[in-house]
């Protein structure tokens, strides 16, 4: 076991775990923060997406040890962000469980783009499975929170 | 109202209190034996209750798949859980109103038509009596039997009820931890548990010490059962991806890939076929016979989370926590399997991630129980694999479906007959008396299972579910091929029979209306007297112009079903284009469901139907290799994405007068079959096997 640091969502956490434990391990089980959700284990689905430098990563596979130094975000940042207000507004969503990781993709595609297009949209949420249908609720609800930031913004 | 018209869920749970209670000043306790997979449901009976008991929403705390406290309403399948736990839920919520209103008729001495009731105060014209539901609650005797007979709101006087509420669930879906694989208590012991490659399989060896040098975990071994226990989540899932890898099996039923394509269940044995017809053939002289195969394969449920159970055995009790769609048949099966008093075991819902059907949920929560009473005291969590959730959790069962009709000489039916075969769709626990969960059987002691059945008829079918069509035909007969011995386990999923046969039905009534040289929409008006039916065909066809020609290198396709013959109607259209690959653009649905509860919520049902469906029907196959499934990634078993779904229009144009009819799987079979005559409108050549892959259409262009 190794003393692991990590910056997550702005704040300064430790935990014991071994070197190579996924980070997905530390963030639900260690830090308690479960709104990263396991799906696979072999990114193929997205469920565990976080940001890592403002970058989507799979944390599921991405040693924890190797997040030392580098920003971390989970969807419990985005409690009050217009991301899940626009999600709720259009209820953008069926079961749900797909959504933790959708949401940390299109953060890290609104930080990026401003205004992105239907395709960058898309192209931003591939990665990522929904089994439920609710693609076009979401497309939308990232659409809107663009939207609002943008509004925000100007 | 008569009893014996009552809802199932009323006649199997007849007293008041056992759905409702009146707690504490201001609070209402609503029960309800139907569990949220996903669909919302929870949401729209929270609003059937506020609306007959006029209380606000927020008065009430719904409880929701108890074995401890709520009304066992059987599985939440079926799409029954509005049409009849909603229905049952409205009758007992009216009535208790109606209670309330007499009582406080005689304490204030005035006719009951004086009084009203606003969020659980009683007024007297219109000005607050002092009285409420608590107050008058302790003079009712609750535990009497519903009558049914007190009237629910006329459509006119809905306030709640058609209304979009939000979902209450979602909130703590966005950046919460509401799921089953989220529950942490204190006393939490991680495991994962090895189920066998290949049915009747022998574990010949596994390297436990070797997995322990991983971590700090213990094992637990029964049988060819093996599971790894620890305290730590990443040292288990090391140890156990490790044993896993390197376990021995011998034996058992290999799969061959052939036994992947659905065609090969015409080769298997079956039960003695099972005739039912209706009507007789209508004697005008047949100048056309057609005759057709279709088919579709084992699928899987493919949730985005592995399945999960949790299970604590304390004292002689087991407490299981399921995502499960039946907690009262999970007792039952849990206990006959470990050897239990059903009493002592107390299982209770907690939601999960989406599900659509009898995935690995009941197997996995027995799989808790199993570790749980040999490490009495502690909370056990068992998640499962990815591999195992597409692996071995049941399939959607493959089916082939064969259809003949003899047409007259104006193109319609003289006769039409379809030849189902098919293994169970009903293999959930308790189902045919059987325990029906997958770690069992490879305990020391198996339990002695029946061989399968499929669901009865008066259940709605297995894989006659939607066999008959509900077109205006003069004869129709169905021939039932139960298939006894499949490869792999087959169960519930979304739709049943009903996804293959109107798949079948409703492409083959396009090879009618071809064969008759008449427009697929009119052929289908012209073949249909029910006024739903009707109502629902014209409004699609009205929504896609489907009078009008599509642009250059788009084509149509369109299909009608009313989901079981008993719930909602479903029309669909889809306009796609055929290149190597088919690319559906866009979908327009029309959907008559009575009183619709939540209208945003039937939409998001419906249309992620369609988009479930659409995948099914473009790419998704249970495929085998080395014996085994070999379809057990997602990188193995793809599925529809973010870069491929249409754009879908609903319109929901159900009279509010009628009552709400199921809407969770009506556009399951509809989807495929429009998709299915959209693409032989393209290529002019029918795809009559799913799925509609660049491999098929390749072989029907060389064909065509």
């Amino acid at each position: 076991m190794d003393e692991i640091a990590l910056r997550v969502n702005g704040e300064d956490r430790t935990a014991r775990a071994d070197a190579g434990a996924p980070l997905i391990h530390v963030l639900r089980n260690l830090l308690d923060l479960k709104a990263t959700r396991y799906g696979c284990g072999q990114e193929q689905c997205g469920a565990c997406m976080v940001l890592l430098d403002g970058k989507p990563t799979f944390s599921c596979t991405f040693p924890a040890a190797e997040a030392v130094g580098r920003e971390v975000e989970t969807a419990e940042a985005l409690v009050s962000h217009p991301l899940r207000e626009a999600f709720l507004e259009l209820q953008a969503g069926q079961c749900g469980y797909c959504l933790s990781g959708i949401l940390m993709s299109a953060k890290g595609l609104l930080d990026r783009t401003a205004d992105p297009a239907r395709e960058e949209i898309v192209a931003a949420l591939d990665p990522h499975l929904c089994r439920c249908g609710a693609h076009e609720r979401i497309i939308g609800a990232v659409a809107l929170a663009a939207a609002r930031l943008r509004g925000a913004a100007a | 109202m008569i009893p014996n018209a009552l809802p199932l869920s009323l006649q199997d749970n007849p007293r008041l209190d056992q759905w409702v209670a009146f707690p504490a000043p201001g609070r209402v306790s609503v029960r309800t034996g139907k569990v949220e997979l996903g669909q919302g449901v929870l949401t729209a009976l929270l609003q059937i209750a506020a609306e007959e008991l006029d209380v606000a929403p927020e008065r009430i705390d719904l409880t929701s798949g108890d074995t401890a406290s709520t009304p066992n309403e059987g599985f939440t399948a079926g799409s029954l859980s509005i049409q009849v736990g909603g229905a049952a839920l409205r009758l007992v919520t009216a009535e208790l109103r109606a209670l309330m209103l007499e009582q406080a008729a005689r304490q204030l001495q005035c006719d009951v038509s004086r009084l009203a009731v606003a969020d659980g105060a009683i007024l007297k014209e219109g000005v607050p009596s002092g009285l409420d539901y608590w107050r008058l609650a302790p003079a009712l005797d609750l535990s009497q039997a519903a009558t049914g007979a007190a009237p629910v709101k006329a459509p006119g006087q809905l306030r709640l009820v058609g209304q979009d509420l939000p979902r209450t669930d979602l909130p703590a879906k966005l950046g919460g931890a509401p799921f089953i694989q989220d529950l942490a208590p204190p006393d939490l012991l991680h495991a994962r548990v090895l189920h066998r490659p290949r049915r009747g399989a022998r574990l010949e060896a596994v390297d436990e010490a070797g997995a322990a040098r991983l971590g700090a975990v213990t094992f637990h071994r029964s049988g060819d059962v093996v599971a790894v226990i620890g305290e730590d989540e990443a040292e288990v899932q090391a140890a156990f991806t490790r044993l896993r890898d390197r376990a021995r099996w011998s034996g058992g039923v290999e799969l061959k890939e052939t036994d992947a394509e659905a065609v090969t269940l015409l080769d298997r044995p079956t039960a003695p076929p099972r005739v039912v017809e209706r009507g007789a053939p209508s004697g005008a002289p047949v100048v056309r016979r057609l005759e057709a195969t279709y088919s579709k394969p084992y699928i899987a449920h493919g949730s985005i989370a592995p399945s999960c159970g949790l299970a604590k055995f304390e004292e002689g009790r087991l407490t299981v926590w399921t995502h499960a769609q039946g907690v009262f048949a999970l007792r039952g099966s849990i206990a006959r399997a470990l050897g239990l008093d059903p009493a002592l075991v107390h299982v209770i819902h907690h939601q999960g991630a989406g599900c659509y059907g009898h995935n690995g949920a009941d197997d996995a929560a027995f799989d808790a129980a199993f570790v749980a009473l040999a490490r009495p005291g502690r909370t056990v969590r068992v998640l499962w694999t990815r591999e195992d959730e597409l692996g071995v959790a049941p399939f959607g069962a493959a089916m082939v479906v064969k259809l003949a009709a003899g047409l007259d000489a104006s193109g319609r039916p003289v006769d039409w007959n379809i030849d189902v075969f098919s293994p169970s769709h009903g293999g959930r626990p308790g189902m045919n008396g059987a325990v029906n969960l997958l770690t069992p059987l490879s305990l020391a002691t198996p339990p002695d299972d029946p061989a399968p059945m499929d669901l009865p008829d008066a259940a709605g079918g297995g894989a006659s579910r939607n066999a008959f069509l509900l077109y205006d035909l003069p004869h129709q007969k169905m021939v039932h091929h139960f298939i006894t011995d499949a490869p792999v386990r087959t169960s519930s999923m979304r739709g049943l029979g009903a996804f293959a046969n109107v798949f079948a039905l409703e492409s083959f009534l396009d090879e009618a209306a071809e064969a008759a040289g008449l427009d697929p929409v009119a052929y289908r008006l012209s073949l249909m007297s029910d006024p739903r039916a009707r109502a629902v065909i014209e409004e699609a066809a009205r929504m896609c112009h489907w009078d009008m020609s599509p642009p250059d290198g788009i084509a149509r396709g369109f299909a009608f079903s009313r989901y079981k013959n008993s719930a909602a109607y479903l029309a669909l259209a889809v306009e796609l284009s055929v290149e190597e690959e088919v690319r559906v653009s866009r979908v327009w649905c029309a959907v008559d469901g009575g009183l619709i509860v939540n209208p945003d919520g039937a939409r998001n049902q419906i249309e992620g139907g369609v988009i479930q469906a659409l995948s099914w029907t473009l790419k998704e196959q249970v495929r085998f290799s080395e014996g085994a499934v070999s379809s057990s990634t997602w990188e193995t078993y793809p599925i529809l994405r973010f870069s491929e779904v249409p754009r879908i229009e609903t319109q929901l144009i159900g009279d509010p007068a009628h009552p709400p009819l199921g809407i969770g799987e009506v556009s399951q079979g509809p989807t495929a079959a429009a998709v299915a005559n959209g693409v032989a409108a393209a290529l002019g050549a029918r795809l009559r096997h799913l799925p509609l892959t660049r491999e098929r259409i390749m072989a029907a262009l060389l064909e065509a």
